[in-house]
């Protein structure tokens, strides 16, 4: 067993953080689309995956990562907006397994497209030259990108957060997720709201994806194994709850960075065990409400 | 005897006339092993059933239970050097504590939910399983599967003769399908078919609605765990692939192809889907989005599935009498 030192835990917890900065993230859009719509959407992965794809694709194309950090999730999210009005849309109403099961199938098209388009080996990545480097935090030195990583995430969640507290249309979500019948009689047409919240998650899919492509390999089935992480997420959280979200995105990542210093070998399998304690323990999760799981 | 009847009686007697069918189907097939697979796929696919059509929970972890019956059969086999016989058993009941752990936990939950847990406890056994690379070789796999050739009243029983071998699995799978099918006749049949159409007012009939969930999951983790012992003695090697949750999803769009209403629909999804691949992977790579397409337009405008929309046809024509299938 190798020496643990002070600095050395530091640095995992910082690396654990700025993993959980994106699984926060990729809660964050499968809650807000489960919330508002009561849809799992099961092709979450897949979406995070084509913006990883895109993300590096538009930065080799424009060599500006800011540039392909709006773009690339712009895109997702109009993928997004096409497949609520015409794939999803019509399952409303047919009960609550359908959509599931058709973003299910919707993630393996994803996949071969990508496939098709980028090649099955994947995409060579790496970090932007502006954010190259790593940063003295005192502890040690810590790549510059990580930490940009923790801090975009904080921006983001902020902004959103602003956006569905203090906005008009933040308040509109908010009434639609707690009861869209009364929204509708009040004369909102939450069709249209419920098509811009699809297309809002699966944006911010899109987004956690160019933001983890440069700390992971991209690669056409990047999207799996995140798709059963960001379930993990949810379920620990809370389903359809924002600080849900944030504070079990950080600390899934937090165990899993965690586990990778001290047992290396389970480390994959950590967070799936935190999810079943949770589970024992409080089954809505730490933000769920208590009737929210039927 | 007219059709009406003819139907009514295969109806009566839904698993005489497919374990009848199944005696024949070797010999529809291009090719023996396709017929062993739909074989194990449909079997898998009916017991998945138990849980998501009858039951009404859409499990994404039942790949676990395949997987394990699989594994635990082929280290019985290679590591203890157990007979094959014996080592189906050891796989079933392995599999069978795997469904007690997961359902125990995943019952807890409902709806989406149940399928989110599933899907991620069924990911726990997953790495589990690759992470123990000394018993179950890893990423690998689990190879050197062998079923000792056997003499039975005179009968030479070689799994290298694949007929032989089809009908071997074919005893086990007719005796799992009578063993689904009375379950399902039963009054513990009715009780988790009432749970599905409204789960609140079976527990003021008084029912466990919670015992009858955990019983059905369990009952359905064996009939997959048996499932995946006669995969394991049909292929010879285990894969990690088959305790992936992407495994799961293959058998829910199975099921769903069939029809997951009817008692017989997931294993026509089964066959229908193997035998699709078999034909598409000769022709494109990517079968993996075909599948997804066919997945899609299956949900939006066939929900009930092949099997599903024909008995549903033949209710219509008031050719088929009651709940048939």
């Amino acid at each position: 067993m190798l020496d643990i030192t002070p600095s050395l835990f530091m640095l995992q917890l910082v690396t654990g953080i700025a993993l959980g900065a994106v699984y926060a993230l990729l809660a964050i859009g499968l809650s807000l689309i489960f919330g508002m719509l009561t849809v799992v959407n099961f092709a979450h992965g897949a979406f995070f995956m084509v913006g990883a794809f895109l993300g590096v694709y538009f930065l080799g194309l424009t060599g500006n990562f800011w540039l392909s950090l709006v773009i690339a999730p712009l895109v997702v999210g109009v993928i997004g907006l096409l497949a609520e009005r015409y794939l999803v849309r019509p399952l409303y109403g047919r009960g609550i397994d359908y959509p599931l099961l058709l973003t299910f199938g919707l993630s393996y098209v994803l996949i071969d497209v990508v496939r098709a388009l980028f090649g099955i080996e994947g995409l060579p990545s790496s970090t932007p030259a502006s954010l190259r480097g790593a940063v003295d935090l005192g502890f040690g030195h810590f790549p510059l990108y990580r930490l940009f990583l923790i801090g975009a995430t904080a921006v983001l969640v902020l902004a959103l957060w602003l956006f569905l507290e203090k906005t008009r249309y933040g308040l509109i979500i908010r009434a639609g997720s707690r009861d869209s019948e009364i929204v509708r009689v009040l004369g909102v047409d939450i069709s249209k709201v419920w098509w811009l919240v699809f297309g809002l998650g699966t944006t911010i899919a899109g987004l956690s994806g160019v933001l983890a492509a440069p700390t992971r390999a991209v690669n056409p089935e990047m999207g799996i194994s995140v798709l059963a992480e960001s379930f993990v997420v949810t379920v620990v959280g809370g389903m359809g709850s924002l600080p849900g979200a944030v504070v079990a995105g950080l600390l899934v990542g937090i165990v899993f960075s965690m586990t990778a210093l001290l047992a290396p070998a389970y480390a994959e399998m950590s967070i799936f065990v935190l999810m079943a304690l949770v589970l024992l323990v409080r089954p809505q999760g730490f933000f769920g409400k208590a009737g929210a799981l039927g | 005897m007219n059709l009406h009847s003819l139907v009514n009686g295969m109806a009566r007697h839904r698993v005489g006339s497919a374990l009848l069918f199944l005696l024949i189907f070797p010999l529809l097939m291009p090719y023996e092993a396709l017929a062993i697979n739909i074989l194990i796929f449909g079997l898998f696919a009916v017991g998945f059933n138990l849980v998501f059509g009858y039951t009404g929970m859409l499990s994404f972890g039942h790949a676990s239970f395949l997987g394990v019956g699989s594994y635990l059969t082929g280290i019985a086999m290679v590591h203890f050097g157990v007979h094959w016989i014996p080592a189906i058993f050891v796989g079933v009941v392995a599999s069978l504590f795997a469904g007690l752990l997961v359902g125990y936990l995943a019952i807890r939950t409902r709806g989406i939910y149940f399928s989110m847990v599933t899907l991620a406890l069924g990911q726990v056994i997953y790495y589990l399983f690759y992470k123990a690379d000394r018993w179950t070789g890893g990423e690998n796999g689990l190879r050197g599967i062998k079923a000792e050739v056997m003499e039975v009243f005179g009968f030479r029983i070689d799994f290298l003769d694949p007929l032989t071998k089809y009908y071997i699995i074919w005893m086990f799978v007719a005796f799992a399908l009578w063993l689904v099918s009375r379950i399902l006749a039963s009054p513990f049949g009715s009780v988790i078919e009432s749970i599905r159409e409204n789960e609140k007012r079976t527990v003021a009939c008084g029912y466990d609605v919670a015992r009858a969930k955990l019983l059905i999951f369990v009952i359905s983790a064996g009939v997959c765990g048996l499932a995946g012992a006669l995969r394991a003695l049909h292929l010879s090697v285990v894969t990690v692939d088959s305790l992936h949750y992407l495994q799961s999803g293959q058998v829910v769009m199975m099921s769903l192809l069939g029809g997951m209403g009817s008692f017989f629909g997931p294993f026509v999804g089964a066959g229908v889907f193997l035998y699709l691949e078999d034909i598409a992977t000769n022709v494109t790579k990517y079968w993996m989005g075909v599948v997804g397409l066919l997945f899609m337009a299956l949900i939006l405008f066939f929900p009930r599935g092949i099997w599903g929309s024909l008995m549903h046809e033949l209710k219509q024509r008031g050719m088929l009498k009651g709940d048939r299938e």
